[in-house]
């Protein structure tokens, strides 16, 4: 990154923003999401707002060029560019700006390239709406914009439409029209979110040199704190609609004031791994332990503690899930009618024990969900064999194989997708208890009772419905529903990953507890290495349908075998920060 | 693509000639083509009553599925579909009616769909003002009216509009004026002017459905990202909504286009009837009040061909919409 450039007193602010108030018009009146928030960004800086859903930092980022969603409207405030008020402009002023001087990168690249248009007329639309070539001349900048972007064969690539694209090359697109008018402020909401690890990184380092070399201020939107600290030189925390504390990245990550900051210090999965890594140097005096205000969200706290627990776990009766040599072949249509084979699953093979959390690590496409819905039974194996509790699966039928579900229960990724929007909390955890046939009317709801209170929720939440509910209640309730039959094994795919960070701390932290209270043996599917550190004892990192490696959790962090496992570990953002060495 | 167009037309022939065979087998059990000749004084003897009915091929005493595996050889050997109970071939009587019937309902739903479209998208984007409110409340007023009542009261219209003028500016019985002749620039003008009610009450029907879901799909995508993205590049809203916003939000009309194709049908028959066109709705009504079952099948048969070719045409309109679905 540049030098600040802050310190030379001639430098006029790019854009500041003063006392932005944003609210939203709703039924019950005017709702705040940002109350009165102040942001000064420098030419070619690159600063990072910071905060969890809800917090509002996308309205601010939406509300400077004026595209608030639905009822949203800027209430007071200014927003200065280069001096003149963006909130005072009329549309056609606007529509100048936009994209001309303030170039738009937005959150999910599955979304925001229109499906029905080819790659080419959206990039050259960009193009013609801010004038910057005409005629013929407007195919070649695309060419240019795109490769510049990084897609290499950009001229063959024009015709095709978003869904022949991945998700990568997507906002690999994406950046490219944000960029093409050379803005002199890029606002970046979120880019990466939606991608994997590797491949965040690699786009978010040719982003970073792209807006180098052109110059361009960006304002980076995201509710990751190490992502921030290692992409930005000033940082902004927003809560609540608020900016709670701002300054250069090093100072706040190190030294965070505000307890809200210091909380999500402690809970970043990110900063934790690194900071688990520290701790085991004995570089403790240094100052990252996390902060007092954070007790019981420190991730680093829990790692620790699993450890010791980890040495202290006895593995008798066999293992839980014995898997060998499981593969799974998916036909695959072709553009001809010709079917070809896929291997989602090669030739996988790994033991569980009782008690113990096995996470499954890999990207989208590397077959760890696969593996899950083999588990599961909600699919059959090509070739290979599962065994439960020592008991073959392939072939239980009927009877036997609702008993396996009833030892083997799912918690998945999306906490508003998973749960039934028509059907109150008490109904949803109580359903696998009718299912099954288990109990009474009455002895159900003394059981949705208990395990509303093992999630650590209040026992009037049964009759309210999902949709009154935050996204780490809904996944509480998940998880309650899932061990209302008492299982043995929980398969969590992705669960923690939709969430927030403190959220996401928190559900770590009551399925540890669940764990060392109920004896629950965990298989944890995950992109994100660094929340596997806190939860597992044993990884299995999956690349394209096969494991490349497998080991204890510390040997695979502190050891990796592989070049894809480090290459893993290198994409964790905020690795590389060198936090007071 | 080609080889999924391919693939859905031959999906709907199989199931256009699946309907076809079970409205005749409907038909042959419903229908007693026979009591219609009891009635007459002096009643024919029983053999001349099995004669005609054998004559037709809808004698009840030969199996069902015996006679309609005659007609479907008759159909496929001679391009057959049998003889009316007047004794005229079902087949001329399609010919000639067809022409009056497909008239009005092509240009009545080509141009009811364009008009619903565009109230549908207008709507959405002026969602519950002024405008989306008049157009909402008059498309329920349309829903609730009787096809018939619809009928009535553009008549009793233009013939309150021909009073005030003092002269026949629109004529509405039948399909031409009688007796008219002329060049052919005249009769197509005369026949026009006929069409002009039946295909305004037709548009009426037609766009009070269709800009209902547009509006509703279009609601939809006027709050996906793409259009909010377009309009971070520097374009306008409108364009934006117009580009990026219009093409998606026809995708799932195109296959509705089809399926309200039935519904038009069925409004065009009264219609037919009520502006004294003889075209294939009179045809098919005079059909089942005389038990006909020939004339039955083939009008069923005609309307399946309709439905089986707007079937395929959505195909064609939904992979040039959706890049998503070709090859």
């Amino acid at each position: 990154m540049s030098e600040p450039l802050s310190t030379t007193a001639a430098v006029k602010p790019l854009l500041e923003i003063k006392n932005l108030q944003v609210g939203f018009q709703t039924q019950n009146g005017l709702v705040p999401a940002v109350n009165g928030i102040d942001i000064t960004l420098m030419p070619g800086q690159t600063l990072a707002i910071v905060g969890e859903s809800g917090s509002g930092k996308s309205t601010t980022a939406h509300a400077i060029i004026n595209l608030l969603p639905g009822s949203g409207r800027i209430t007071g405030g200014e927003v200065l560019f280069e001096g003149r008020d963006l909130t005072r402009l009329n549309e056609k002023q606007l529509e100048e700006v936009r994209g001309r001087m303030i170039g738009f990168v937005p959150q999910d690249p599955m979304a925001n390239l229109n499906p029905v248009w080819s790659i080419g007329f959206q990039v050259e639309e960009a193009i013609r709406a801010n004038g910057i070539a005409t005629g013929k001349e407007v195919k070649q900048h695309a060419i240019r914009v795109l490769k510049e972007a990084g897609l290499a064969d950009a001229d063959k690539r024009l015709r095709q439409f978003p869904h022949q694209f991945s998700g990568g090359m997507r906002q690999r697109v994406l950046i490219g029209m944000g960029l093409s008018s050379r803005p002199k402020l890029l606002i970046a909401d979120e880019p990466t979110s939606a991608l994997d690890v590797t491949v965040q990184r690699v786009i978010l380092d040719h982003l970073a040199t792209l807006t180098r070399e052109i110059g361009t201020a960006v304002l980076f939107i995201t509710h990751d704190l190490g992502l921030a600290a290692e992409r930005a030189e000033q940082l902004v925390v927003m809560y609540k609609g608020k900016v709670v504390e701002s300054g250069p990245s090093r100072e706040i990550l190190e030294n965070p004031i505000h307890p809200y900051t210091q909380r999500l210090v402690a809970a970043a999965p990110s900063l934790a791994s690194r900071r688990i890594q520290s701790s085991q140097k004995n570089l403790t005096d240094l100052g990252y332990s996390a902060p007092r205000a954070a007790a019981g969200l420190d991730l680093v706290e829990a790692a620790e503690a699993r450890a010791g627990k980890q040495a202290a776990t006895t593995t008798a009766g066999g293992p839980a899930i014995k898997v060998d040599a499981l593969t799974k072949i998916y036909k695959i249509r072709g553009a001809k009618r010709d079917a070809r084979d896929f291997k989602a699953v090669d030739d996988v093979s790994f033991t569980v024990e009782r008690g113990t959390t096995m996470a499954l690590v890999g990207e989208s496409g590397s077959g760890k969900s696969t593996v899950a819905k083999l588990l599961l039974r909600l699919e059959d194996a090509s070739s290979g064999t599962i065994a439960i509790g020592g008991q073959d699966t392939a072939t239980l039928r009927g009877r036997a194989l609702l008993d396996l579900r009833r030892t083997m229960q799912p918690v998945f990724q999306d906490p508003y997708g998973s749960l039934d929007p028509l059907r109150n909390i008490g109904n949803t955890i109580a359903e696998p208890l009718q299912v099954h046939r288990v109990g009474d009317r009455a002895s159900r709801r003394s059981r949705v009772d208990e395990l509303l209170d093992q999630v650590a929720l209040p026992s009037a939440l049964a009759t309210r419905y999902p949709n009154e509910l935050s996204g780490g209640q809904r996944q509480r309730v998940a998880i309650a529903r899932a061990l209302a039959l008492k299982p043995e094994i929980v398969i969590l795919d992705e669960a923690v990953s939709a969430l927030d960070v403190l959220v996401q701390a928190q559900i770590l932290r009551l399925l540890a507890d669940l764990q060392a209270e109920l004896g629950l043996t965990y298989l944890f599917i995950t992109h994100d290495l660094a929340v596997v550190r806190v939860i597992a004892d044993h990884v299995c990192v999956m690349q394209r349908g096969k494991i490349v490696e497998s080991s204890t959790v510390d040997k695979v962090f502190d050891n990796p075998q592989q070049d894809y496992t480090r290459e893993l570990l290198n994409a964790i953002p905020g690795a590389n920060l060198k936090l007071g060495v | 693509m080609a080889f999924y167009i391919f693939r859905r037309f031959v999906n709907y022939f199989i199931l256009s000639a699946i309907a076809t065979c079970l409205a005749y087998v409907v038909a042959s059990l419903a229908l007693d083509p026979a009591s219609k000749y009891y009635g007459r004084n002096p009643q024919p003897s029983k053999q001349t009553i099995t004669n005609i009915l054998n004559g037709l091929g809808v004698n009840p005493d030969v199996p069902v599925l015996e006679r309609l595996w005659n007609w479907i050889v008759n159909l496929v050997v001679h391009g057959s579909l049998g003889n009316t109970v007047g004794g005229t071939s079902v087949v001329d009587q399609i010919v000639s009616r067809s022409g009056v019937s497909l008239r009005l309902l092509l240009i009545g739903s080509v141009i009811g769909a364009i008009v619903g479209v565009t109230l549908g998208v207008w709507g959405a984007v002026r969602q519950y003002k002024f405008s989306d409110q008049v157009v909402t409340y008059g498309s329920y007023l349309v829903f609730a009216t009787p096809t018939f009542v619809i009928g009535v009261l553009l008549m009793i219209g233009a013939t309150a509009l021909n009073g005030a003028a003092g002269m026949q500016l629109i004529n509405f019985t039948g399909e031409y004026s009688a007796g008219l002749s002329g060049s052919w620039w005249d009769l197509t003008a005369d026949r026009a002017v006929h069409l002009l009610l039946p295909t305004v009450a037709l548009v009426l029907i037609g766009a009070a459905g269709y800009s209902r879901y547009q509006r509703s799909v279009m609601l939809d995508v006027l709050s996906a990202d793409y259009i909010r993205t377009a309009r971070a590049k520097g374009r306008s809203r409108n364009a934006a909504l117009v580009r990026h916003g219009v093409r998606v939000a026809l995708i799932p009309m195109s296959t509705f286009f089809a399926y309200s194709f039935g519904t038009l049908v069925s409004g065009s028959i009264m219609l037919e009837i009520v502006f004294s066109f003889h075209g294939m709705g009179e045809f098919t009504l005079n059909a089942i009040t005389q038990s006909d079952i020939n004339a039955v099948a083939g009008s069923t048969l005609f309307l399946a061909v309709l439905v089986l070719f707007s079937s395929t045409l959505s195909e064609v309109l939904y992979a040039a919409l959706d890049p998503r679905v070709r090859n």
